[in-house]
C-alpha cells in the first residue's frame, strides 16, 4: 500500500494511529489525581509536539543519511515563520498560502547556503552552516527591521492590508474557516480530553511529512544518501556526483524546516529572531541524536521527549516538590526538596543534560536503540523458553535495517 | 590504438619527477599489468588516470577522449572502473546494497532525484545485482553488512561492485597488497575467471610477480617515473634491464 511494502505499512499505521490518538494517550491521569500535571494532551504541547517532529524528521533526512551535521537549521524555521506571518498581514489569517510560500522560501535559502556550505564537509560544513543561521539571527534582529520588526517580532496590526479578509473571516490564524486554535473538550469521568484543530492539522502534516521520509528512505535516492555518510571516495570512483545529493538533502531538509517553522506562526501568530538562534538549532541535533540519527522513529521521538521535558519538568516548583515529598518527615523531606531542586524547574537542562550523556554513553543508537534492545530482550525470552531451539553457534549477523 | 593510450606524461611533485615521459597503450580486452619497485611511479600513473592527479605535460586519452581535468565520477562515468589497494566499499551498507548503487550509478548517471522510487521495486536493476553476487560467490551474503566482511570477502565484494558496471577498462591498484597467500591465490582465482568470462580490459598495478605473471597479457616496468620496457611476460622475466630495476633495488636495500 501507497508503494510500501507490508511491514513499513503497518509501521505507517502504527504511527497514524499513535499520531491521531495522541490527545488520548498523552493524557493518562484523570485531572483530580496529583500526577494531572505529567499530563501532555494540551494543545500547545501537542502541537509544538508534531511541529518539532517534523523539524527533526526533515533534519534527519541530511544528518542522519548523510551524516552531515548542519548547526544552521533555526535560520529555515525563522524564515518559515516570517513567511507566513507577512502572508497573514498581506492576505488575510488563512494559513494555506504561508504555509506553501514558507516551503518554497526556505528551500531558496537552504540552496543558497547548502551551495556554499557544501563546498567543505566535516567541522568546515557545520561552521560555515552556524555562521549562515547566525549572520540571519543578527541581521533579523538590526538591519532588516523592516521585514522582521526587529527586537519586537513579528505580528499583525489593525492597519496591515490583509486584502482578502471578509467582514466574517476570522482573526487568528484559520484554515479555510477552520479556527486553529479551537478545540473539543471531552470530559470522561474525570479524565479530560482536549481534541485541538490546531494540532489535527499539524498532525496530518506531520504523517505527510513522515510518510515522504520514509518513501526516501527506502529509495534509491535515499540509498545515496547513506552510501555518501559510509564512503565519498567510493561514490566518486562509482560514477556518483556526491555534491547535488548533498545539495538535495540539504533543501529537502530546509523546507521541512520552513514548513515547521511556518507551524510555529500557523498556532500563534507570532514570528521573533530567537526562533533563528543558534541554541534552536542546537536543539534539533539534540532532538535527532537522542532519538536516534538514521532511523526513521527517533528524530519524531527525540522531539516528543525534549519538549515533555521542557514543558512538564519545567513546571515542577518547590511547592510541588513539598507536596509530593510531604508524608515524610520535615527534616527529610526539606533535604530531599533541596535534592531535586536543581533538576526540576528552571533546572530540567540540567536533567535533559545528564539523561543526554546517558543515552549517547550507554544507547549510541538513542532511544530507538534502548526500544530495540528490550524488544530483543523479550524476543530472546521467547525463543529460549519455546520448543524450537536454534543452534546457538550460528548467528550470522545481519545488517540492522535501516529504519525501525 | 589501445582503448587507453598515455602520451608523454610527465608529475613533478617540487624537486621530485615522479613520472618522466611515460608512454603506455593498453589494448582492448587483454590485461596489461604495470610493475616496477617501490617509488616507481606506479602510484602516480593510476592517479593520473582516474582524474586524482593532473599530469604536468603529457595527455592521457581513453577510448578516444581526454581524461584529463576531469573529476573521478566522469571518468567512471566514461567507463573507467577503479579496484583500490584497501578495499573501498560502502561499510555500512548492506553487500547488495553495495552492488545496487554501482548498477544505479551505471543506469541514472552522476545524479538523479529517484526520492520517491523504491529500491526493492527495481526489479531489473536488484536481478542483475544479485546476478554478480553469485558469479563472485557471495550470493549468501548479500544481507550482511559489508563492514563485518573479511578481508577477501572485501576485496571481491569491491569487485563485483566494479565489474557490475561493465567497465570499458577495469584498474586494479595492488590487488593483493598485504594478503595472506591463501587469499592473493583466490583474488588470482577471481581475477582469471573474470578474464575468462567477459571481455575485459585490466590495467594492473601490482608488486606481486606471481600475481602479474599469472595474469597479464603485456607488461609494462616502470623504473624511476619511466618505463624500461614492455613485453609478453614470458620475455620480461629474464630480461636484463628488469632484473637490473629490482635486483639494483634490493642491492641497496629497500623494504
Amino acid at each position: 500500500m501507497f508503494g510500501l511494502n507490508a511491514k513499513d505499512t503497518r509501521f505507517l499505521l502504527i504511527v497514524v494511529f499513535l499520531t491521531l490518538a495522541t490527545p488520548i494517550l498523552l493524557q493518562p491521569f484523570p485531572e483530580s489525581s496529583s500526577l494531572a500535571q505529567f499530563n501532555a494532551g494540551y494543545p500547545d504541547l501537542m502541537q509544538k509536539f508534531a511541529i518539532f517532529g517534523i523539524f527533526a524528521i526533515g533534519f534527519n533526512i541530511l544528518f542522519g543519511l548523510t551524516g552531515y551535521l548542519s548547526f544552521g537549521h533555526a535560520a529555515f524555521l525563522g524564515v518559515g515563520s516570517y513567511t507566513v506571518v507577512w502572508m497573514y498581514k498581506l492576505l488575510s489569517y488563512n494559513i494555506l498560502p504561508g504555509l506553501v510560500l514558507s516551503i518554497i522560501i526556505s528551500a531558496l535559502f537552504a540552496l543558497v547556503i547548502g551551495f556554499i556550505s557544501l563546498r567543505r564537509s566535516g567541522i568546515y560544513f557545520s561552521i560555515l552552516t552556524l555562521a549562515f543561521a547566525q549572520m540571519s539571527y543578527n541581521l533579523a534582529y538590526s538591519v532588516l527591521t523592516p521585514i522582521t520588526n526587529g527586537e519586537t517580532g513579528l505580528q499583525v496590526y489593525t492597519n496591515d492590508p490583509q486584502v482578502l479578509m471578509g467582514a466574517n473571516s476570522p482573526t487568528s490564524p484559520h484554515l479555510f474557516g477552520l479556527v486553529m486554535r479551537e478545540s473539543v473538550q471531552v470530559d470522561m469521568g474525570g479524565w479530560l480530553f482536549t481534541f485541538n484543530i490546531g494540532y489535527y492539522f499539524c498532525a496530518i502534516i506531520a504523517i505527510l511529512a513522515f510518510y515522504i521520509s520514509l518513501r526516501i528512505f527506502r529509495s534509491p535516492f535515499g540509498m545515496m544518501l547513506r552510501a555518501i555518510k559510509t564512503n565519498q571516495t567510493r561514490m566518486n570512483y562509482t560514477g556518483l556526483n556526491s555534491r547535488p545529493y548533498t545539495l538535495a538533502a540539504f533543501v529537502i531538509s530546509g523546507m521541512y524546516a520552513g514548513l515547521a517553522g511556518g507551524l510555529l506562526a500557523a498556532m500563534d501568530p507570532l514570528a521573533g529572531a530567537e526562533r533563528m538562534q543558534w541554541t534552536a538549532s542546537g536543539e534539533v541535533v539534540l532532538m535527532t541524536i537522542l532519538g536516534g540519527a538514521g532511523t526513521l522513529m527517533g528524530p519524531v521521538l527525540g522531539a516528543g521527549f525534549i519538549k515533555y521535558c521542557e514543558n512538564i519538568f519545567s513546571k515542577i516548583n518547590d511547592g510541588i516538590l513539598h507536596s509530593w515529598f510531604a508524608f515524610l518527615p520535615d527534616g527529610i523531606e526539606n533535604f530531599l526538596v533541596t535534592l531535586v531542586h536543581p533538576f526540576v524547574g528552571k533546572g530540567w537542562h540540567l536533567t535533559l543534560g545528564i539523561l543526554f550523556m546517558l543515552v549517547v554513553i550507554f544507547l549510541p543508537g538513542g532511544l530507538v536503540e534502548g526500544f530495540q534492545r528490550i524488544s530483543r530482550l523479550f524476543r530472546s525470552k521467547r525463543v529460549k523458553d519455546g520448543p524450537r531451539r536454534k543452534d546457538p553457534e550460528h548467528h550470522p549477523k545481519s545488517a540492522p535495517h535501516v529504519a525501525e | 590504438m589501445g582503448i587507453l593510450e598515455v602520451k608523454g606524461v610527465n608529475k613533478r611533485f617540487g624537486g621530485l619527477q615522479a613520472l618522466g615521459d611515460v608512454n603506455l597503450s593498453v589494448k582492448e580486452n587483454t590485461v596489461h599489468a604495470i610493475i616496477g619497485p617501490n617509488g616507481a611511479g606506479k602510484s602516480t600513473l593510476l592517479n593520473c588516470l582516474v582524474g586524482k592527479l593532473i599530469p604536468d605535460t603529457g595527455s592521457v586519452m581513453f577510448d578516444g577522449q581526454s581524461v584529463l581535468g576531469r573529476k573521478p565520477h566522469e571518468i567512471n562515468q566514461m567507463g573507467i572502473s577503479r579496484v583500490f589497494q584497501t578495499p573501498e566499499i560502502f561499510g555500512d551498507l548492506t553487500v547488495l546494497e553495495n552492488v545496487l548503487i554501482p548498477c544505479f550509478a551505471k543506469r541514472d548517471g552522476a545524479f538523479r532525484m529517484h526520492a520517491f522510487e523504491t529500491v526493492a521495486h527495481e526489479k531489473e536493476i536488484v536481478d542483475r545485482a544479485l546476478h554478480m553476487l553469485d558469479d563472485v560467490n557471495m550470493a549468501e551474503k548479500r544481507d550482511m553488512h559489508a563492514a563485518s566482511l573479511s578481508r577477501g570477502d572485501k576485496r571481491r565484494l569491491e569487485m563485483a561492485m566494479c565489474l557490475v558496471q561493465e567497465p570499458k577498462l577495469l584498474l586494479l591498484d595492488e590487488p593483493t597488497a598485504g594478503m595472506a597467500r591463501a587469499d592473493t591465490n583466490n583474488t588470482i582465482d577471481l581475477l582469471r575467471h573474470i578474464k575468462a568470462t567477459r571481455d575485459i580490459t585490466m590495467a594492473i598495478i601490482e608488486h606481486d610477480m606471481h600475481v602479474v605473471f599469472s595474469l597479464a597479457d603485456r607488461i609494462t616496468v616502470l623504473a624511476q617515473g619511466t618505463p624500461l620496457v614492455e613485453d609478453v611476460p614470458e620475455k620480461i622475466k629474464g630480461h636484463p634491464k628488469v632484473q637490473e630495476a629490482y635486483l639494483g633495488q634490493s642491492q641497496h636495500g629497500h623494504h
